[in-house]
Formats: C-alpha cells, structure tokens, sequence
C-alpha cells in the first residue's frame, strides 16, 4: 500500500512512440488493468493498443456500447478492485460527466484520457484544440475537485499517464490526462526507466470508507468481496454509506471534504516548469502542445535580448492559483496562447494582479511559434 | 420464521422504505428467500442496483456488498466488476424505468455479450418515486401522471426483448407467484451467464389509484386473475389474451 517501486513493464530504454501509444503504455506500467471503452478520435489507438497489450498483462478489456457504458463499468471495476481507465474525446467526454460526478462523490480513483478536438458539436474530429479544460472542472453538477495534467510531448504522455493512476488512488478522485489531438498523435522518443514508482490504494479493514476525523482526508478504500459488506452510493452518504439525503451536516460535510482533500493538498499535486523567469517584463503562461510552441518563441526572443519567460502548466487542475500571483507579482505582463477561447486565461485573470493578455485561436490548427513571437514583439 | 431471513438484512435496518401495499417488499423476502435456499454466503454477492424505488430493495437492506448507482446504469457497473472479479456472484436489482428505458442499451447488450449477471426487473408499469410518470412499460390506456387522457404507446414486452438479444434464461412471475418466483431466482444464480427476470409488482401510490384501483388488495387480486401460466396461454385465443399477462420461463438453449 502506498508507494513502492516496482519493475516497468518495459526494459529500460528507449522507445519511438505516438502519444496515445506511450500515454497506453504509461497506464499499463502504472497498473491498470481494466478498460472499457468506445470508438472515438482522435483517441482510439489508445484502446485499440489496450485490447492486444492486455494480453500480455492479464488485464480486462472491454469495447462497451457508449461512453455512458465505458466509465460506469470502469467504475464497477474499480470498486471490485482494478486500477481502471478510459479513453475518448469531447463528445464521448461529455457524456460521461454524470458519471464524474458519480465517481468523484463516491471518491472513486480512475483515470480518463481525454484526447481533445475541435469542439463544440461534433465538430472537427480530427483536428486539434484545448477545449475541454472547463468540461473537465465544472462538467458534472454540483460542487466536486478533480485533478487534471496536461502534457506537452510524448514523454509526459508516458509519465502523466502514471501520475495520473497514483493520484488518483492516492486521493481517491477522477483524474484526467487532457491530451490533444496533436500529441496523440506526435511520435517522439522516450526514455523508459527500471523502475516504475506507483501508488496502490490504502486498505484497513472496518474502516469507514467514506469519512474521517479531519475534514479534508481521504479514506481507506476496501474492494468488493472482501467481506467488508461495502454500501456504495450516489446519492449523499455517511461516513458508512448510508443515505444521508435530507441532512443539511451530512452534506455539507461530504461535499466540503471531497473538495478539500484535493485542494488543500495542492502544493503537493500541481506541477509546473518555468524558463527564464528571472529579470523579465512577460511571461507567457502555456500548456499542453501550445507550450512547445510558446518555448521556441521565448528562446527565440530571449536570444535577441528580449525579457521574456515561460510558466509551463503542468497540472491544470488543481489550478496553480498561488504561482500565477507571484509571476504577476514581477512581470509587466502574462500572455496567455490558447487553443480555446480563454478558458485558462480568465482563471489567470482571476489570480494575476498585472495585465493578462489573451491569445486565442479556435481554428483546429497548432498556434505556430511565428505567430506567438510576433504577438509578444507587439507587447514587449 | 418471520425473522429466519434477518441474518441477511444489514445490522440497524429495522423496515422497509416502501409505501403501505407495494410489492416490492414481497420481492425482497423471495430473493433473500432463494439465496437462503441455495446456501449462497452474503460475502461472495454483489448486489447492484440504479436509480428509483427498486433500487432501494438491495441497498442498504442487504447485509453484503451494494452499488447503488446511476440512473439506468446498474448493469454496466455491474459488468465491470463481475469482469474484473468473476468470484463475485453479481445481482442486478432494479426498475422497469431504470433498467428497460433510460438504461435499455445497457440491458440488451449485456444480454448480447450473455455477461454473467441474474438482473432482477421490478416492474410495476410506472415511475413510482418521480410521481407516477408514464412508462415504457405501462400499459396501453393506463392513466398516469402525464398521461391523464389515458397511454397511447404500447408497451414493451421485456422478456422478448431480452431473450431477442440472445440471453440464455428469461422469465417473467408477479409477486403473487411467489413460489414460482423463488424457483426462478434460484434457477437463475445457478446459471452462468445472463439472466433476466421480470417481477410484476404493483404500485398502490402512483399506479392503483389513478387507474381505480380501490385497494392494495385489488391491485394483488387483479394480478393474480390476470397472470396465466404460458401452458394456459396456448388454450386461449388472441382476445381472450388481451387483459392476460403471460408467466412463465422462456429460454433460448
């Protein structure tokens, strides 16, 4: 229980992967071994790369009837002991968003891939965009915390991927990998290390699974069959199970700790990369595959002498809240490129006591270097 | 005998959440009935179950392993933990709303895939616990809370749905067959792979009293002089069949 090192799945070296093979791959080493999913793009890879490598592992590989079928039965697994996932894409994404709710009321760890496209609607399905950034916070109804990374090359598929399942086990709470169209299908080298570090959920046997003492601690997590005659519910619940759905306390109790346990552990779940953050007037803030391009423009300006730097957000949600106040604490500027309409922007905004500007592209193309560079040629 | 089944109610549950009349009490006490009958330990069953009145006969009233889940949704949660763990003898217990309308898709694919469930369907023709909308099961003319000029859609017939989608044992008993009843639940967990049984279970509150019924008793006494044996069917001509609801098994192997 808890953390330990255990050996990768792969030998140690170096493999020449798509994004949604190493984000596959990454899930399998951190120890996944159930997944239900249904045919979306830009995401299918990932479950057509389960349904052969789980032979090999022994995992459970079901193609359900809809997204609706995929996460519950994910959820189903989960409690009957599986590290589990799913994969898809904006419209599959929304669909399993009462079951989000679900998980996360019931502190249900499972991981969701969500290779993003263009939205809303159907869209443009192949195409790429970081449009669901809001879906994956306020997306169920009701108030509830998550967890969601964005990674910006294959590598991180890879490692986010196992991030992805110890958080989730470690906190008890759906985390989301918020791919892209363009890294999932990026093909890149990494590097695959000896030894995997995973988290497997805390057990102890009769305790309550569903409250604690303090107001923002997780859990043990019993499995089915293990004689703990487990009451799992939707529906507003004691520290046992029991519906609770006319007490004002128990409520409030519930819905203050699920949202507490991630948010006051945030210093602990937000990651973030920052470049040349020292004597600088703007700093872009960036993620996913927007942040590669937003690097090479900060290189590029930064050789020409311009003071400009790069804040990486490696974990959208939690929302790095107490970073963005220090960076615009010293910067003149923030410049925020976005292949949504301001989604990460307006959260800035809400933290950041310098200007934020915007930069915001809808078109279902990568935002180029060339055009970042010549939006901050114009601020500088 | 009246307290022989309390070892498999969970500690501190002391009466049921139904309404005065309603048969899903009656199927409670026949599935613990026939568990008890077939000597299944409660530490190997998983009981799951989804939104609405029925879902609530399993949880928190049985003293095992429950997922009360998401509307429509029971069998799908249900599929995923009986494939991760197959030592989980999984019961899927729930409504005719929940399982054959918002969750239809669930049901006929799981019967498709013959994935190794016994799905217990409580059908008492209404949504009961909204206040008494129509159903996909409610019969032809039934009065009901968006219906007050009577159901213009025909309803389902659910065990020829289910057994349509190729699963193996399918059976259809009211809660006045309770013997009958028994005798299927049990037949039931002793096959591997899926099987569907719909109960008939009356509804006073949303169903008998808009459809004038003067009684609880009336709506038993009405089911029991409309529920025939399929044997008896085969001597009864289409419209004498009209009012009659047909018990019985129906298998496909």
């Amino acid at each position: 229980m808890g953390y330990r090192n255990i050996k990768s799945t792969f030998p140690a070296g170096h493999y020449y992967f798509s994004g949604n093979e190493a984000l596959t791959e990454g899930a399998i080493a951190a120890g996944c071994r159930y997944y239900a999913g249904y045919p979306i793009t830009p995401s299918s890879e990932i479950m057509e790369r389960i349904s052969v490598r789980f032979k090999d592992v022994n995992g459970v590989f079901m193609q359900m009837e809809d997204e609706l079928a995929s996460i519950c039965s994910v959820i189903g697994a989960v409690w009957a002991g599986a590290k589990a996932m799913t994969a898809t894409s904006g419209p599959g994404f929304s669909l399993m968003q009462e079951a989000i709710g679900y998980a996360a009321l019931t502190e249900t760890p499972l991981v969701i891939a969500d290779i993003q496209r263009a939205g809303p609607g159907t869209g443009q399905a192949t195409r790429v965009a970081s449009g669901d950034l809001m879906q994956a916070k306020w997306g169920s109804h009701g108030d509830y915390s998550i967890i969601a990374l964005s990674p910006w090359s294959v590598q991180e598929m890879y490692d986010q991927a196992i991030n992805a399942f110890n958080l989730a086990e470690q906190y008890r709470v759906p985390v989301f990998v918020m791919g892209e169209e363009a890294i999932g299908h990026l093909r890149e080298r990494i590097e695959v290390k000896a030894k995997t570090t995973v988290f497997d959920r805390i057990k102890k046997k009769g305790a309550p699974p569903f409250g604690t003492n303090q107001d923002d601690a997780i859990p043990p997590m019993p499995s089915f069959g293990e004689g703990e005659k487990l009451l799992v519910t939707g529906s507003t619940h004691n520290e046992i199970g029991i519906r609770k759905t006319d007490d004002p306390n128990v409520h409030s109790r519930l819905v203050n700790r699920i949202n507490k346990k991630i948010l006051n552990n945030r210093d602990r779940i937000i990651q973030t990369d920052s470049y040349h953050l020292k004597d600088v007037e703007v700093i872009v803030v960036s993620y996913g595959f927007t942040a590669r391009s937003a690097l090479f423009a900060v290189e590029q300006l930064r050789k020409e002498g311009k003071k400009v730097g790069l804040l990486r957000l490696k974990t959208i949600w939690p929302f790095a809240d107490k970073i963005i106040f220090d960076i615009g604490q010293k910067a003149k500027k923030i410049f925020v490129p976005e292949m949504n309409r301001g989604q990460i922007a307006g959260e800035i905004m809400k933290y950041a006591t310098c200007e934020v500007i915007p930069y915001n592209q809808t078109n279902g193309e990568i935002i180029h270097p060339h055009r970042i560079i010549k939006e901050l040629r114009s601020i500088l | 005998m009246a307290r022989d089944l309390e070892e498999y109610l969970r500690p501190g549950i002391d009466s049921t959440p139904f309404c005065p009349g309603c048969g899903h009490g009656i199927l409670m006490n026949l599935i613990l009935r026939a568990i008890d009958g077939l000597k299944i330990s409660m530490d190997e069953m998983l009981f799951v179950s989804g939104i609405g009145c029925a879902a609530w006969i399993p949880s928190p009233n049985f003293n095992a392993d429950t997922l009360h889940t998401l509307h429509g949704r029971a069998i799908v949660f249900a599929t995923g933990a009986k494939m991760f763990n197959p030592k989980l003898n999984v019961m899927v217990i729930s409504g005719d709303g929940d399982l054959t309308s918002i969750g239809g898709n669930h049901l006929i694919h799981a019967a498709r895939r013959n994935i190794d469930l016994t799905v217990i369907c409580a059908n008492n023709m209404i949504y009961g616990m909204t206040g008494g909308q129509v159903a996909s099961t409610s019969p032809l003319g039934a009065l009901t809370s968006t219906t007050m000029d009577g159901n213009r859609y025909r309803p389902f017939d659910l065990c020829k749905l289910v057994l349509g989608a190729g699963a193996p044992y399918v059976a259809r008993y009211s809660v006045t067959q309770p013997l009958l009843l028994v005798s299927a639940i049990k037949k039931s967990l002793g096959i591997h792979g899926f099987t569907f049984i719909e109960v008939l279970s009356p509804c006073p509150t949303q169903f008998g009293r808009r459809n004038r019924y003067d009684s609880s008793a009336d709506m038993l006494k009405n089911l029991m002089e409309r529920c025939i044996s399929r044997e008896e069917a085969d001597n009864f001509s289409d419209d004498e069949l009209k009012d009659k609801i047909v018990t019985g098994e129906f298998m496909n192997e």
